[in-house]
C-alpha cells in the first residue's frame, strides 16, 4: 500500500500561540485534494486534538500525516514524559491538565476520546521516553 | 435562521463580517460551550458557537469543525490576534451582552435547536 507523506511538522511544548497551525495546514492540503468534506472534518479534528495534546502534555514532538488510496494515517509522536495510564486517559472527563490549560478551553478530558470517536482505528504506545499515537481514517 | 435574525435576537454587534455574502446561510442548531473539546466532540456542520472564551483557539476550533459563526457572550471583547485569525479563516464574529445561558435561551425560544448529542437523540 503506497503512502504519500502530506505533513511532517514539529510541534513545540507549551506553544499555544501557534497551536492548530499544523492541523490548519492539513485541512487546506486535504481540501486541495478535493476529498469528501466529512473525511476532511474528521481528519482536521483528530489532528487538532493530537496537536494540542503534544503542546499541553509533552516536551514537544511531531505531527505526521500520510495518505494512501485506502486511508489517511495521522501519527503524533512526542518526546515524553508518556501517559501513565492509557485506559484512564481514554476515560471521558479524565485529565491531568493544569489550570492555565483549562482557562484556554482545553484539558477537559475529552481529547483522546474525541480522537477515538472520529477514527476508524487508533493505537497508542507510551513510555517515559515518549508517546506515539497512530490514527487511521478510512475512505 | 438567518444570521441577521440571530444578530437582532441577541442585540449583537459585528466584530468581523467576511466579505462574501452570508444571506443564504441557514443556522438551525447552536452549541454553547467554554470547553473547546466539547465543541470538537459535538458540533455538526453549519452550527453557531456561543462562547465566553475569547482566545484564538476558539477560532481554530471553529475552523476545524466548519463553524461559520462565533458569538462571544457576556460582552467579552476578543483580543486582536483572535480577530486577525478569524479574518484569515473568514469566520464571522459577533459579540453580545447576554450571558451564555441567556443567549442560548433566547435562540432556543426563537427556534434554534440543540444538536443531537449521543444518548439524547
Amino acid at each position: 500500500m503506497k503512502k504519500e507523506l502530506l505533513i511532517n511538522s514539529k510541534v513545540r511544548e507549551g506553544d499555544f500561540k501557534r497551536g492548530g497551525e499544523v492541523s490548519s495546514k492539513l485541512k487546506e492540503t486535504l481540501q486541495q485534494l478535493d476529498l469528501d468534506s466529512k473525511i476532511i472534518r474528521k481528519a482536521s479534528i483528530i489532528a487538532y486534538e493530537l496537536e494540542i495534546n503534544i503542546i499541553i502534555h509533552s516536551y514537544g514532538g511531531r505531527l505526521k500525516v500520510k495518505i494512501s488510496p485506502e486511508q489517511i494515517l495521522i501519527i503524533a509522536e512526542d518526546e515524553g514524559p508518556g501517559i501513565e495510564d492509557i485506559e484512564k486517559a481514554l476515560t471521558p472527563g479524565f485529565s491531568t491538565a493544569g489550570n492555565e490549560v483549562r482557562e484556554l478551553g482545553f484539558g477537559a478530558g475529552m481529547g483522546l476520546c474525541n480522537v477515538e470517536k472520529f477514527s476508524d482505528e487508533m493505537d497508542i504506545e507510551s513510555d517515559p521516553e515518549g508517546t506515539v499515537v497512530r490514527v487511521g481514517i478510512d475512505f | 435562521m438567518l444570521i441577521d435574525e440571530i444578530k437582532e435576537i441577541l442585540a449583537a454587534e459585528n466584530l468581523y463580517q467576511p466579505e462574501f455574502s452570508y444571506e443564504d446561510i441557514d443556522i438551525t442548531t447552536a452549541c454553547g460551550a467554554d470547553l473547546m473539546s466539547d465543541v470538537l466532540a459535538f458540533s455538526q456542520e453549519k452550527t453557531l458557537l456561543l462562547t465566553g472564551l475569547v482566545n484564538p483557539q476558539v477560532v481554530r476550533t471553529a475552523e476545524m469543525t466548519d463553524i461559520d459563526l462565533i458569538v462571544f457572550v457576556r460582552g467579552k471583547q476578543p483580543p486582536d490576534d483572535t480577530i486577525k485569525l478569524a479574518k484569515e479563516k473568514e469566520i464571522m464574529l459577533l459579540k453580545c451582552n447576554y450571558s451564555l445561558f441567556h443567549s442560548c435561551g433566547l435562540l432556543y425560544q426563537n427556534g434554534i435547536k440543540p444538536e443531537n448529542i449521543i444518548g439524547t437523540g
